[in-house]
């Protein structure tokens, strides 16, 4: 590294992975040398697995809600403002009120956002009621009270388009509403239906029996292949875009996600939906080898999960740091990703697969770790117990013990999609 | 790994048609999978939807979703369903010879 002058880096973006990547950042590079620097418009970290829960009245939404720049080591400096744009030829950021923020590395970590305005009659309809999403603590904590008081009738779960952040969210949230039910004695007057534009509950075949299995045993139906084209909140009715229709007394809508808004108005750093075109396995952004990006603001095949961001945090520091070194990139992502699916009745499955090798059963981390693809009390225990590990072992950018980065291979059986 | 014949030529496909390997695709060949798949005639409407297909393969390495063909490749959503009934990303990618649309887990 050049001495004498400092170097910036500029995250963009205060959750999961702007979080895990300055402070992991900070640690590895020294200070005299260079400088982190973070911005966020607000300064509310909001724990989003916790969401979830929130209509269930399982989790209070203030208890998800933590300081964003309490979360930062000790040498990053923490802004809160709105970005405009990112100047990518003139390596700067140019911020709300005009001014710019130059940098020698940007870390694209600004995360999905709810576009329910690309759906016609969605806006309204999740104003006027019937219509709701746990995709936002407000939503969440409005959605509460609609189920508090929905004592009957059909109530559809809906997918508007993918990608979408955790995409097993969804399904979790119909597995827990049957619980919910189920407990309050209300069951057998609630129809649960599951609204997907997927041809399968899960686009992996493996996973995809094991879940589709589970919503039958529920007594939940599965609409696949339905593209929402409107949502009627007058007349209570989804529409899809070939004209099929599904009505509904109470509807939870996953609204289209996309990229963050200064990604859009950034000339060439998005994509259609503003998601920033990246090299999956360097987290190199396509539009500038100083470029880089960690997390749900990629375009990319990857999911958008917070156990992502998690595992990439590794090899964005590996490749920034032999990016400033003038060295090449030679860390690789291999697309890990892990997620809880709750089941409801105090159960969970866990899922640990990356880009080569789809969910499959076995045991994770190894052949004594949590059983996989398989509802267990245990799995349900460790969902609880992540959020522990997520304020305090995950943003920090530690791994958490026995857990490493590239998806392990002992306790998997490799062999169950051929054995069917 | 199955394999399926068009203009006489054998190409490799999965278990639900899409080609698993699109260089084996020629354009000759789109009519023949649109009449296996139930569709008449292909229009240019058809073939500008086909064509982004490819290009969009060709770029990123799948094909894309719904909605992102409505707002890059011309042709609006619901014509798209029109023109491809049930589902346009997927049966367009077959008929373009590139295969399933990962749809983005």
């Amino acid at each position: 590294m050049l001495s004498g002058v400092v170097k910036r880096i500029v995250v963009l973006g205060a959750g999961t992975g702007g979080t895990l990547a300055a402070n992991r950042l900070r640690r590895a590079l020294p200070a005299e040398q260079v400088e982190v620097v973070v911005l966020d418009k607000d300064d509310r970290h909001v724990y989003q697995p916790g969401l979830l829960f929130v209509p269930f009245g399982r989790a209070r939404p203030s208890s998800l809600v933590r300081s964003r720049s309490a979360q930062f080591a000790a040498g990053i400096e923490f802004r809160r403002t709105e970005v405009e744009q990112v100047d990518v030829a003139r390596n700067t950021v140019v911020l709300a009120d005009g001014s710019t923020l130059d940098f020698d590395v940007l870390v694209v970590a600004s995360g999905a956002v709810l576009r329910p305005e690309e759906t016609e009659g969605l806006p309204a309809a999740l104003t006027t009621g019937g219509v709701h999403s746990f995709y936002d603590l407000l939503g969440a904590a409005r959605l509460a009270g609609a189920l508090a008081g929905f004592d009957g009738g059909r109530l559809a779960i809906n997918v508007v388009d993918m990608p979408i952040k955790c995409p097993v969210a969804p399904v979790e949230f119909a597995f827990l509403a049957d619980w919910f039910f189920t407990e309050r004695g209300l069951r057998h007057k609630v129809d649960i239906i599951f609204v997907t534009p997927l041809d399968g509950v899960f686009t992996k075949e493996v996973c995809n029996r094991e879940l589709s299995g589970l919503l039958d045993s529920r007594g939940i139906e599965v609409v696949s292949e339905f593209n929402t084209g409107e949502v009627d909140g007058n007349a209570r009715r989804l529409v899809s875009f070939d004209g099929r229709t599904v009505d509904f007394d109470l509807s939870v809508v996953v609204p289209l996600h996309g990229g963050a808004g200064f990604v859009e108005r950034s000339s060439g750093l998005g994509s259609e939906l503003d998601f920033v075109p990246v090299d999956p396995q360097t987290l190199q952004a396509k539009v500038a080898p100083n470029v880089f990006v960690i997390g749900d603001a990629a375009d990319s095949a990857v999911s958008k999960a917070g156990s992502v961001a998690h595992f990439q945090g590794p090899i964005l520091e590996h490749n920034i740091t032999r990016y400033l070194a003038g060295d090449p990139l030679d860390g690789a992502f291999d697309g890990h990703t892990n997620c809880f699916i709750e089941s409801g009745f105090g159960k969970a499955l866990l899922i640990d697969y990356n880009t080569g090798t789809e969910p499959v059963p076995g045991r994770y981390p190894a052949v004594l770790g949590l059983p996989l693809l398989r509802e267990s009390r245990l799995n349900h225990l460790g969902k609880l117990a992540f959020r522990y590990f997520y304020w305090h072992v995950l943003l920090a950018g530690h791994e958490i013990p026995g857990i490493r980065s590239t998806m392990p291979t002992a306790g998997k059986r490799l062999d169950a999609r051929r054995a069917g | 790994m199955q394999t399926r014949t068009y203009m006489g030529t054998v190409v490799s496909v999965d278990d639900q048609g899409f080609f698993t390997d699109p260089t084996q695709w020629r354009e000759a060949m789109a009519p023949e999978i649109a009449r296996q798949e139930g569709l008449a005639d292909l229009t240019e409407r058809h073939w500008q939807v086909i064509k982004f297909m490819r290009h969009e393969y060709d770029e990123k390495g799948t094909g894309p979703t719904v909605r992102v063909l409505g707002k890059t490749s011309g042709v609006p959503i619901k014509e798209l369903y029109e023109l491809f009934p049930r589902g346009p990303a997927k049966l367009a990618a077959k008929i373009a010879g590139i295969p399933k649309p990962r749809g983005c887990i």
